[in-house]
């Protein structure tokens, strides 16, 4: 029994801070649907607390409320209590996990293969990217489509093959050296490539690097990174969480670097928490703290140095090019950055910022939710999509993978062209419009 | 609960929707109210009066307590279940029927959330002012229950002020509507007045005609520093006395202000004994004229410092601090308790002096904040309720407090109601025959004592 899968062994005072006053509730998205205690985080917490007093065990019911909920954070932001609600979420559903209530073989098998094999395992998932791939660019894809062949699958499976992000050709080690400077660098930073974001999303870690070199800073990017355990953590896997830790830690040289820089919203969110995680390890405890301490968001970052405004060239940009910002969960609730990538989309010049309407309402992405409750995801993207639509932007600017896989199948789903765009590709691309100098 | 009440229930109700499960039960357990824990038995979710109706026949038959709810958010535990009753979850009647803008009214169901019901007003170009902190999930219903307050409270009033109908079920299951949308009516006993601010334990409001004003066309927003409470209480008399009312008269104390600037650094100073956020609204001319004025009675009655907004985000910087001041003293203990101790505007400094004096005999922790243009205080509590020898600290220093409030002339509770935190502290507080006139009310209303039993007073 550990404090980080027990919620007995957990501190009382993170349960009591709760005052269950209630401000939470209008900013659940599950509450919002079912309008039921149980669905809203100051429930949750009262089925947390009665289990940590001994009046209730962790049962089914609990274990499917603990999965019904988003993680969006949202009552993070609400709570004028600054309750964790966030790290009372991961103990509670690794509490579940341990109780076994929610065992099916089914479920375990794929919790087996994906969370503890595949998500542990870089060369391997880069090898399930590279074949995804190959499935996609071969026409394989599109064969089985137009042959109506994904109709044999059942439907649930049928609903996630059409889901299924495009894998780029290359990974972010094809894209980026792993020391690469401009001139006299300001700062040294360590670069993090994620896991799914190195396959369907290296460009945008290319962006961030080119982002960075064009803000002073000297980019170190390890060409094999494992995952920041964030899904594990999330998912009640956390002996899997803590060791992701570890090694991801192991793979930079920390005292050298002045950052480490991650252009993913849910991972920051997370990898802001080795400190904690780790607390406990004498052999990691100090690294983690500094780790915590360093770890920033690309936003954030730019946000502290200073970030070159682009130069104007009239010539190449576009005109008034209306974007809209989405802000992902684990950047306005997890992380509290909210300012940062509205001010950096603003520096874009011929870039109008539309304000989204319910920009920090989760768009149902929430990790792997998707996938484990399609339904109320299904909801909240099509509330989003709505949103989005209501703007009138030709792009939506969203710094998350997850949100962004999200967005562009809400875009298809519903038939409505909009390009999702990363703010850091944004402002990649208006700094490769430049004028030539000289 | 007999299970033929259950069986009778779904063979007369059969379209309601319930919750029995003790995963569901355990998180309607409580309300706002710190420390208070009590399981019902069963949740019902009514989405008509005649649901309503039928539920309270059915627990008179049975004799089953009922307690009536929206959100869960108040501070005295007046929806606090009671043991082996049902909760009557009002949150799916929540339909705004009209805005009414000849009239200048607007009907809603009694589950309507506070702030939708606003923002319709104000989407007519109306205005419903009384802004309890809740009020982003908090219901009409319970608001009027509670006859809950906010910071409007000096120039605006409270939400009895508002309430120009109700319909409400009876004990018996017959449904009234008590008045109607005239500004005048003197047709018999107000029956609507009683139900204000009866907690539950008369009736079951289901709907509210409510009064709204034209919204106010200007507002200007000052921030004064002061090194002595005295001062403050001094301005705020004065601003008073030379026939200004402002809208909004808020301060903090040195306890407060310091917990704000631990938590969201806005940069006061923390050398200071007290802060006063004011606000003019009304006629743009007026509202320049009652600023400038406000600057000089502050300026002239010792403050530090006067700031005054000249946009809304600077409107909105200086009302920061207030803004921040629950959330700043909620994150310093585990347990946080919430009061609203409330005397005449002319005693505030004494009473704050004594509040701060208590604290300290006690070796207690008390951040106090509150509506100084209506008396209106919130001595804060910041403890731990499983450290039982603090937390009897903390009783005895409310009894002196409320004492020390009713001797000023004052209340031991100003917005949230008695409910069961402050029961014990009623008989105290009123004078005379006062409690007994109503107990006979209670017992004329609810014959059976079966409407919210337990509260305000025991039966």
């Amino acid at each position: 029994m550990s404090a980080h899968d027990s919620l007995r062994a957990l501190d009382y005072d993170v349960l009591q801070q709760c005052m269950h006053c209630g401000m939470c509730l209008p900013t659940c998205p599950t509450y919002d649907a079912t309008k039921l205690e149980r669905n809203s985080p100051r429930g949750r917490i009262s089925l947390m607390r009665s289990i940590a007093d001994g009046r209730l065990e962790a049962t089914r019911t609990f274990g499917e409320e603990m999965y019904f909920c988003l993680g969006c954070l949202a009552c993070e932001t609400a709570c004028p209590a600054g309750v964790e609600y966030g790290h009372l979420f991961e103990v509670a559903r690794a509490e579940v996990e341990k109780s076994g209530e929610l065992d099916k073989p089914a479920r375990s098998v794929i919790r087996g293969l994906l969370l503890r094999g595949l998500f542990t395992r870089p060369r391997l998932l880069r090898l399930v990217g590279r074949l995804l791939w190959l499935f996609q660019a071969s026409g394989l894809q599109r064969l089985l489509r137009a042959l109506k062949l994904t109709a044999l699958l059942p439907k649930r499976y049928r609903d996630l093959e059409s889901q299924a992000p495009a894998a780029l050709a290359k990974f972010s080690c094809d894209l980026i050296r792993s020391v690469e400077k401009i001139g006299t660098p300001r700062y040294r930073v360590g670069l993090l490539t994620g896991c799914v974001q190195d396959i369907i999303l290296s460009d945008v870690n290319r962006d961030t690097a080119d982002v960075l070199l064009a803000n002073g800073c000297e980019v170190h990017t390890p060409p094999v990174q494992n995952c920041c355990g964030s899904l594990h953590a999330h998912n009640g896997e956390i002996h899997s969480a803590t060791d992701l830790a570890r090694r991801l830690i192991d793979s930079f040289d920390l005292p050298k670097l002045d950052a480490i820089i991650t252009n993913a919203a849910g991972c920051g969110s997370h990898l802001k928490t080795y400190g904690r995680l780790l607390a406990d390890d004498p052999g990691y405890a100090a690294k983690a703290a500094e780790w915590s301490r360093k770890l920033k968001d690309i936003h954030e970052w730019l946000a502290e140095i200073g970030v070159r405004k682009p130069i104007d060239n009239r010539k190449s940009r576009i005109e008034n090019k209306q974007v809209t910002y989405h802000e992902a969960c684990h950047l306005c609730h997890g992380q509290k950055i909210t300012r940062q990538p509205r001010d950096l989309l603003r520096a874009i010049p011929g870039l109008d910022l539309v304000e989204l309407p319910e920009s920090t309402w989760c768009c149902g992405s929430a990790g792997i939710y998707n996938i484990t409750q399609p339904e109320m995801a299904a909801k909240l993207q099509e509330r989003k999509m709505n949103h989005i639509r209501s703007t009138g932007a030709a792009v939506v600017a969203a710094a998350n993978p997850g949100c962004h896989l999200q967005l562009v199948n809400g875009a298809r789903r519903m038939d409505y062209a909009v390009e999702v765009r990363h703010p850091i590709s944004l402002l990649a691309e208006a700094y490769r419009n430049e004028p030539a100098r000289g | 609960m007999s299970p033929e009440f259950l069986l009778q229930l779904t063979r007369r109700l059969p379209d309601i929707s319930y919750l029995r499960e003790k995963e569901d039960l355990i998180p309607y357990s409580f309300d706002g109210t710190a420390t208070y824990q009590v399981m019902p038995e069963l949740v019902v979710f009514p989405t008509a009066v005649d649901q309503v109706v039928a539920l309270v026949k059915l627990s008179a038959e049975f004799q089953v307590p009922i307690v009536t709810r929206g959100s869960g958010t108040g501070l005295s535990g007046g929806s606090l279940p009671v043991p082996g009753g049902v909760v009557l979850c009002l949150t799916r009647m929540n339909r705004i029927l009209e805005v009414d803008a000849k009239n200048l009214t607007l009907t809603a169901e009694a589950g309507a959330v506070t702030l939708a019901l606003a923002e319709a007003a104000e989407k007519a170009g109306l205005f419903y002012p009384p802004d309890p902190g809740s009020m982003k999930i908090s219901t009409i219903g319970g608001n009027v229950a509670e006859n809950s307050g906010g910071l409007r409270g000096l120039k605006y009033g409270v939400t009895r002020n508002y309430v120009m109908g109700l319909e409400v079920v009876l004990a018996s299951g017959e449904v009234i509507f008590t008045g109607n949308k005239c500004v005048k009516d003197v047709a018999g006993y107000s029956l609507r007045d009683l139900f204000i601010g009866s907690e539950g334990t008369f009736g079951i409001i289901t709907k509210v005609l409510l009064r709204l004003i034209p919204k106010p066309a200007a507002r200007r927003t000052l921030l004064a520093i002061f090194d002595d409470m005295e001062k403050a209480a001094e301005t705020v008399s004065a601003i008073v006395a030379n026939g200004i009312i402002p809208c909004t008269l808020e301060f903090l104390d040195s306890v407060t202000i310091n917990c704000v600037e631990d938590y969201a650094k806005v940069g006061l100073p923390r050398e200071a004994a007290a802060i006063l956020l004011m606000e003019t609204d009304g006629h743009p001319a007026s509202v320049a004229e009652e600023a400038d004025q406000m600057v000089a009675l502050a300026t002239a009655n010792g403050a530090t410092s006067v700031k005054v907004a000249q946009t809304d985000a600077e409107a909105a910087a200086l009302a920061t601090a207030r803004r921040a001041a629950f959330s700043a003293l909620a994150r310093v203990a585990p347990t946080t308790i919430l009061e609203d101790a409330t005397v005449p505007r002319s005693e505030l400094a004494r009473m704050i002096r004594f509040i701060q004096q208590t604290a300290v005999r006690h070796r207690l922790k008390v951040g106090t904040f509150g509506h100084m243009g209506d008396g209106n205080l919130h001595p804060t509590f910041l403890t731990n309720e499983r450290n039982h020898e603090e937390m009897e600290r903390v009783e005895i220093a409310m009894k002196e407090i409320f004492d020390y409030a009713v001797e000023l002339g004052g209340t031991i509770t100003g917005e949230h109601g008695v409910g069961v935190a402050k029961k014990e502290f009623l008989k105290g507080a009123l004078e005379g025959a006062n409690l007994e006139l109503m107990r006979r009310m209670k017992q004329a209303f609810d014959p059976l004592g079966l409407l919210n039993p337990g509260k305000i007073f025991d039966p």
